[in-house]
């Protein structure tokens, strides 16, 4: 096992490279200049330019500068923004907003799509289990931007002339309560994947021996789904849902912009215009290592989950 | 070998049934994959009813004009005093901020949506495939060198991605999301690709043409690709939806198409400013956006279910 991490990880290094350097040339290509930026409309003494260059390695070559860039990653340090703020200190704050979001989204995605899954895999045949079905076509479908404008309207606003105010819609103002109604929009189509794949796995767990030997021993039908065929069908769910946490903090740019939260994607926008390198490339970092991170993390689940899984 | 005789023979029977065809099929017929599929899918009604869909939408991307009488890149069609007006005969999705006819917009927002969706699919098929089909051939080190690549592009988040890419060109325009789109989304089509190819080679008749001498070339495009192509097909309508929604959010962020290119996304973003009180320019792009998605999966849903007889 602890090889199978220490290998894992060394697989991890030229990713985590790659994508840095990826993201790191295509911020370098973004134009303006960000010393400008930094003073808007004014125009800046020259001398404090050229201080403010030096001290960015603004004018050595594009992989001289990476490389300032990523030793000072390995160390910990993101780096500054031109304005001298750590990027660290920029990035806590945005990612606590997204990370609140994608696990809210996590949650329900887990809670809602297991549930309408099994219920839809016990239902084999009827029509609950094809209008589940359909549901999940049409939830797949429905573009963020959609759901999300449609969502704040019914439930947000109107429910609230209704007199029930259950779901804030902009801001954070809220605490956990604003993030519920963001959360289901970005779970949105994963909750529809997650009820399918549930479905299949389920359905094709209860088709096993063992289920057949279990129902033979005259097991209480709860028995032999909760224990016997639930268990092994959760395996490929827990793949999914930890492969799925950094898409849904990636994805999250839009369901963020519907609802004014001010997460990692209201951050980039406005960094991007900023020409804030380090911050662009901060995030985008964080969400790589979050990425791979997810699937190792999975990965090692598996082993556990299913003992016949073994690593090397 | 079975599986694709088995629905010949039960044709066969079916035809001898209705009387028309007593004798046996004739012997030169033969049932390959398409011809099995197409044959399933004509019975099928969610592939007949996302084909119409489908239809009408590329006639509308194609001669808007035959739906309506408005030209909207016309300035002189929009009075500002007509703003936000309700469904009427006159305006049938009524009129939005600056007093535009919505659903001569809407119309015309098809053109923009269906070219960056289905290019894009072209290109990604193209590349993605055309790449994975080698790798997967000549496996080896370029196999490795590709297969690194396309991890780190995983780790990418690919709306995040694509608007730092849309960033570094100022100009926003079709062209710039399809590529956008395309750089990011390449490998999803490569993976899939190497993988089917993976499966198909060692498969006996490519090891006998291969034993009878035949070149790379023709193995990989005459014994290897017509069997491993189906699942790309499938992936790749299946992202033509989730390309048209893309596109829809980077114009929503404002990185996408930019005014006065008529894009749904673009609409949303125009209209989400005095949503709450008029609805409508908000919601009819937002349905012809879903629906199209919807369309596109739907389509993909079916023909995987035809080309894969296991997932019945």
């Amino acid at each position: 096992m602890g090889r199978y991490i220490i290998r894992r990880l060394v697989q991890a290094i030229p990713v985590l490279l790659g994508a840095t350097l990826l993201i790191y040339a295509i911020v370098f290509a973004l134009p303006g200049d960000p010393v400008a930026a930094l003073a808007g409309e004014k125009r800046l003494d020259p001398h404090i330019v050229d201080v403010l260059r030096e001290q960015y390695h603004l004018n050595d070559p594009f992989l001289v500068q990476y490389w300032h860039y990523l030793t000072g990653l390995f160390r910990g340090d993101f780096g500054d923004t031109f304005a001298g703020v750590p990027v660290t200190d920029i990035m806590a704050g945005k990612f606590q907003v997204t990370i609140n979001l994608a696990a809210t989204a996590l949650v329900m995605e887990a809670v809602i799509g297991a549930g309408l899954g099994l219920y839809a895999a016990l239902r084999h045949g009827k029509a609950q289990d094809s209008m589940i079905l359909g549901a999940t076509l049409v939830l797949i479908s429905v573009p963020t931007l959609v759901t999300g404008f449609m969502l704040q309207l019914l439930l947000g606003v109107k429910l609230k002339q209704a007199g029930i105010d259950l779901f804030p819609v902009a801001g954070v103002a809220e605490g956990l309560r604003s993030y519920l109604l963001p959360g289901f929009v970005l779970a949105g189509a994963s909750i529809a994947y997650l009820t399918r794949l549930t479905r299949t796995s389920l359905m094709e767990t209860l088709r096993a021996d063992y289920i057949r030997t279990a129902v033979a021993k005259g097991l209480p039908r709860r028995r032999v789904v909760g224990r016997h065929a639930l268990r092994n069908a959760l395996i490929p769910l827990i793949t999914f849902l930890g492969a799925d946490l950094g898409t849904l903090m990636g994805g999250a740019v839009i369901t963020e912009a519907i609802f004014n939260l001010p997460g990692i994607g209201q951050q980039l926008f406005t960094s991007v215009y900023l020409r804030e390198q380090p911050v662009v490339v901060g995030i985008v970092t964080v969400l790589v290592l979050v990425y791979i991170l997810a699937n190792m993390v999975v990965d090692l689940l598996y082993a556990v989950l299913d003992p016949r899984i073994r690593y090397e | 070998m079975s599986d694709t005789l088995a629905p010949d023979v039960r044709r066969g029977a079916k035809h001898g049934k209705r009387g028309r065809r007593a004798s046996a099929p004739k012997p030169d017929r033969v049932a390959s994959l398409w011809t099995d599929a197409w044959y399933d899918l004509r019975r099928r009604p969610l592939f007949i009813g996302s084909a119409a869909l489908i239809i009408v939408l590329i006639v509308m991307a194609a001669f808007p004009w035959l739906f309506t009488s408005v030209d909207p890149f016309d300035a002189a069609t929009c009075q500002l005093g007509e703003a936000r007006q309700g469904m009427s005969g006159v305006h049938w999705f009524g009129t939005d901020n600056l007093g535009c006819d919505v659903y001569a917009r809407t119309v015309y927002g098809a053109r923009n949506s269906i070219v960056v969706g289905v290019t894009t699919t072209v290109i990604t098929a193209l590349v993605g495939g055309l790449l994975g089909l080698v790798a997967g051939f000549k496996g080896g080190a370029l196999d490795t060198v590709f297969s690194r690549v396309t991890e780190i592009f995983f780790a990418i988040p690919s709306i995040l991605g694509a608007l730092l890419i849309l960033a570094v060109f100022r100009t926003g325009n079709v062209w710039t999301v399809m590529l956008a789109l395309a750089v990011l989304t390449w490998p999803m089509t490569f993976r899939i690709m190497r993988a089917s190819v993976l499966t198909v080679k060692n498969q006996d008749y490519v090891t006998a043409a291969r034993a009878l001498g035949a070149s790379a070339p023709r193995l990989m495009f005459r014994h290897i690709l017509p069997n491993a192509i189906a699942s790309v097909i499938v992936v790749s309508m299946i992202n033509l939806g989730s390309f048209i929604a893309a596109e829809a959010g980077l114009s929503f962020l404002g990185v996408g198409l930019r005014s006065p290119d008529i894009s749904w996304g673009l609409m949303i973003a125009d209209a989400r400013e005095r949503f709450l009180e008029a609805p409508g320019p908000l919601l009819f792009p937002a349905i012809f956006l879903s629906l199209t998605v919807l369309a596109f999966i739907m389509l993909g849903d079916a023909v995987r279910d035809a080309l894969d007889p296991k997932l019945r």
